[in-house]
């Protein structure tokens, strides 16, 4: 999950990062009132969790209130869409802070490194650019440092970091406590990601996170009940909300552009069906681990949730059976397609492993031939949504 | 041989009283395995349906059994600890199951526990093929033989194993690493171990989008077994950057992860990528001595 700006400086005030003075808001009433009672050169930044704001017009500058309240104006309610998410994202509130009297824009972030399976600690000079684009184009000016995590993050590791990377003089002396907090935020919120990016460097000298980027665990938060709360509030993943609707995890689900739905058993063996549908020439319209205990009335659910969401003309349904009997998931598959209202595709079926015989058999009693492997069942299903 | 298990193996069941726990040490008990007891907090003096003794705590269950290796059934909140525990009381190798632990508890875990080998988390475990089985595997889709197989998920092993023996492949054991980002064992140290075992004569390695795993072993390979006849599959070939797929570890983030970066390293290092489960064991027969290839 992750954090809107607002809420990630709310975690990095708690932790002593300095972030620049605002207020966060609702309305363009709040907006100008704000502004009214504080004179001065502020910025309205859009909040929301899709990239790209600052190009759609989601940031925009004021220093009168009726000035804010043309703005806010322009900004809430507008719709925030880039090439990952083309449906975009609704702004319902903004962040007001200060505009600040940038010198120097600077980059420092924490996150998991998978390879040593430590927190990486990293830094550079070239902020406001995307981390990626860095890595690209500036590889050797990013800094590292992984983290023991039996030691922790010490002082001297921002020290260094600082050098490393060739940060203006003028960041060297915040730097390290700067990093302490972004430490904290991560630590003690078990976040994946922690980053600043731009860490502004003022004209007068100053140092303040002038962006937040927070991404939680999704599996940590039973331990944090305002966290939670905070989740309430996000925009929701549509297909992970449907996933959870049709009583999947909600990295079980995820809707595609084509034609032939996907349903099977594991993870794995999920994105191996998606794969087999494209090697036989077709286009998948979903991802779907169906999990473990593929009983009668996940079937169902499963197999609404595809067809009521997705552009499927046909359906695979793929099932290796290990500790999943065949004979229970063909039981489940007959009755699920018995008793659902939703619109009727052709479907294709392949079941193989534990208890294969009798799975069968009870497909077949019920009309319908299960394929023997992966790749005939995709071909064929492939063939029946054309 | 066989690698991290092998007949003689003394394993506990940590969460043996649940209901995943108990169903599975009546399979892997079925299977031949050597399950010593297990550990359930405050049932200890108590007997499973299978007659194995429970112990309170995981030195307790060590000291009455000399179990070396354990299986993890608990649940995410609890995971951590007694992987923790495990490790406090000896154990050299532990198999973690459980789903969606927290991933900063996997990674204190880790870089805590030095000198104990963990399997996972979240991972359907190891097994030996007619020798003895850790964790959720299916035995019926396995044949004992020379061919060792990693793999990041369940059920696309199985299905690869079960083409392998099928086709007359074998296994001298299947090691199933876990879908998280973080994972106690790599697929390097798997092949540091199968790469010195004597019944390992060829490899099979099911990898997925995300993370380094598959270039680290590519790179491996080609310093330290270029002559083992080894396969490759990457699943998740067209999975979309940015969304992780079942797996919290199968994720593209920014240029790191693809499937292309994957491929690429396993054919630098002459590792030929099947392209789909059901030519593994074709690539198989094309690489491995005709000898190796019909034990």
């Amino acid at each position: 999950m992750n954090l809107m700006e607002y809420q990630g400086k709310e975690l990095f005030r708690r932790a002593g990062i300095p972030a620049p003075r605002g207020t966060h808001v609702r309305t363009a009433d709040e907006a100008a009132d704000f502004v009214a009672q504080n004179p001065g050169e502020w910025v309205l930044k859009a909040q929301v969790l899709i990239g790209g704001r600052g190009k759609a017009g989601g940031i925009k500058f004021a220093g009168a209130a009726d000035e804010a309240r043309k703005v806010a104006n322009q900004i809430l309610g507008m719709t925030i869409a880039n090439r990952q998410n083309p449906q975009g994202e609704v702004v319902k509130s903004l962040l007001i802070e200060e505009k600040l009297p940038i010198l120097r824009e600077a980059y420092c972030a924490i996150a998991i490194d998978r390879a040593t399976r430590r927190p990486i600690v990293m830094a550079s000079r070239h902020g406001g650019m995307d981390i990626e684009e860095v890595a690209q184009q500036h590889p050797d000016d990013i800094a590292k440092f992984t983290i023991e995590v039996a030691i922790g993050y010490s002082a001297f590791i921002g020290r260094e970091l600082a050098f490393e990377a060739h940060l203006d003089p003028h960041y060297h002396k915040t730097f390290p406590a700067i990093l302490a907090g972004v430490y904290d935020v991560f630590f003690k919120y078990g976040a994946k990601l922690v980053e600043i990016n731009p860490l502004v460097l003022t004209q007068d000298g100053k140092v303040f996170a002038s962006d937040a980027k927070v991404e939680l665990d999704d599996d940590a938060l039973y331990k944090n009940s305002e966290l939670r709360t905070w989740q309430k509030s996000l925009p929701l993943d549509e297909d992970e909300e449907l996933a959870a609707a049709a009583g999947l995890g909600i990295r079980n689900f995820r809707r595609f552009d084509g034609t032939v739905g996907t349903m099977a058993n594991g993870a794995g063996l999920a994105m191996a069906t998606m794969d087999a549908v494209r090697n036989a020439g077709g286009s998948f319209s979903n991802f779907l681990d169906v999990g473990g205990g593929a009983n009668a009335d996940l079937v169902r659910s499963c197999y609404e949730l595809i067809i009521n969401n997705t552009k499927a003309k046909a359906l695979f349904i793929n099932i290796f059976g290990g500790i999943t009997r065949c004979d229970e998931v063909a039981k489940g598959i007959v009755r699920a397609l018995g008793e659902t209202q939703a619109r009727k595709v052709p479907l294709v079926i392949r079941l193989t492993g534990t208890n294969e015989e009798e799975g069968r058999n009870i497909l077949a009693r019920a009309g319908m031939t299960p394929v023997q492997t992966m790749d005939e069942g995709a071909a064929q299903a492939v063939s029946l949504a054309a | 041989m066989s690698i991290f298990l092998d007949k003689n193996t003394k394993v506990i069941v940590q969460g043996i009283t649940g209901s995943e726990g108990s169903y599975h040490t009546g399979r892997m008990v079925l299977y031949g395995t050597q399950i010593v007891g297990g550990v359930t907090p405050g049932k200890g003096g108590q007997r499973t349906e299978h007659g194995l003794p429970v112990f309170n705590t995981v030195r307790d269950a060590v000291a009455a059994t000399g179990a070396t290796h354990t299986c993890i059934f608990v649940p995410p909140p609890f995971a951590a600890d007694a992987l923790l525990e495990a490790h406090d009381a000896g154990i050299s190798t532990a198999v973690c199951i459980t789903e969606g632990i927290p991933v900063h508890d996997v990674l204190r875990v880790v870089g805590t526990t030095r000198g104990m080998r963990i399997i996972g988390p979240n991972c359907p475990g190891l097994m030996s093929p007619g020798k003895a089985s850790i964790g959720i595997m299916p035995g019926q889709v396995f044949a004992e033989g020379n061919v060792g197989l990693i793999s990041r998920s369940g059920t696309l092993t199985y299905e690869v194993v079960d083409q392998l023996t099928r086709a007359g492949f074998g296994q001298s054991t299947c090691v199933g690493v876990g879908g998280d980002p973080i994972i106690g064992t790599t697929f390097v140290e798997c092949l540091r171990e199968f790469a010195n075992d004597s019944q390992t004569e060829a490899l099979v390695i099911c990898g997925e989008i995300g993370g380094s795993d598959e270039e680290d072993a590519a790179a491996f390979i080609t310093e330290h077994m270029p002559e083992r006849p080894i396969v490759a599959f990457i699943g998740g070939r067209n999975a979309p950057p940015g969304k992780s797929l079942g797996h919290a570890g199968a994720i593209i983030s920014g240029s790191s992860g693809t499937p292309q970066s994957k491929i690429a390293a396993f054919e630098r290092a002459g590792v030929p990528v099947a392209e789909r489960p059901s030519q593994i064991p074709g690539l198989l027969r094309a690489c491995m001595p005709a000898a190796a290839a019909a034990r």
